[in-house]
């Protein structure tokens, strides 16, 4: 059962993750995005990581695409006009990346854990988000506060950077 | 039975997509793109080792997670700052290929 799910999400995710990159209209591409997080986000589910999954529907599939889009739309970008393609720089393209995932296979390959199934939990029910919330708000206090300053820095930077004239 | 294998496997794919979007495509906001689909490769690899290492009291490694909640708040910000300067860089140029970009180019 938790196999099928597992091919069936990934294989939704890799796809719409393919169209990505393969759509000539920015609006489609922003689309298969959300289709494609919502995948990652399955899997998570999967993984029995119920609080990153939430997060990643709300954050990704709710907040950061509906920046692209709005982005998309206020830049009001039409269907790209088909260039030129330099047909060494595409080809050198795919080469690399096509090599960056025969090296990566190699290296999960010989990974020893790679062919054990995952092992089964203490109890069915953990109480997903009480952990990670205990984690976080004490192991990892001092990097939390820091990461709220950082969205402070960032909200500040966006608001300077989209004004009209810089002074 | 879904082994660790598969999982490190499709995110590897999921990141290749993403380093041959950024590779390939011209457009500025579709790189982008890409490079949010290398993060979530990277965060499903991690999520992954945190439930394959079952802790002595039976719990996923939590640890994992609050580093994926984390690098998803960076990302968000990433995002904003980004798109911003996209914004700006398209009232300059009026353009977003980036073979139009070519101030910096030697």
């Amino acid at each position: 059962m938790s196999l099928v799910l597992f091919w069936c999400f990934s294989l939704l995710m890799l796809v719409f993750g393919g169209a990505v990159i393969v759509n000539r209209n920015p609006v489609a591409s922003a689309l298969s995005l959300v289709v494609s997080f919502f995948g990652l986000a399955c899997l998570f589910i999967l993984l029995d990581a119920y609080f990153i999954g939430i997060i990643q529907v709300l954050v990704y599939a709710g907040a950061v695409m509906v920046l692209f889009l709005f982005i998309i739309m206020l830049l009001d970008l039409r269907r790209e006009e088909r260039r030129k393609i330099n047909l060494i720089s595409f080809a050198g393209g795919v080469s690399v990346a096509l090599a960056f995932f025969a090296q990566l296979y190699l290296v999960i390959g010989h990974l020893g854990d790679a062919r054990k199934s995952f092992p089964p939990l203490g109890s069915p029910h953990s109480d997903d988000v009480r952990n990670v919330g205990l984690l976080m708000f004490g192991n990892y206090n001092l990097p939390f506060q820091i990461i709220g300053v950082l969205v402070l820095v960032a909200t500040i930077g966006v608001i300077v950077l989209s004004k009209r004239d810089l002074r | 039975m879904v082994t660790l294998g598969d999982y490190l496997f499709v995110s590897g794919l999921l990141f290749t997509i993403g380093f041959a979007g950024v590779l390939l495509r011209r457009n500025i906001i579709i790189i982008f793109m890409s490079l949010e689909l290398m993060l979530n490769a990277a965060n499903l690899s991690l999520v992954a080792f945190s439930r394959f290492r079952i802790q002595p009291d039976g719990l996923p490694n939590y640890h994992a997670q609050v580093f994926v909640f984390f690098i998803i708040t960076v990302a968000a910000a990433e995002v904003a700052v980004g798109l911003a300067i996209i914004v700006a860089l398209f009232r300059a140029r009026r353009t977003i290929n980036v073979e139009d970009i070519t101030t910096l180019k030697f």
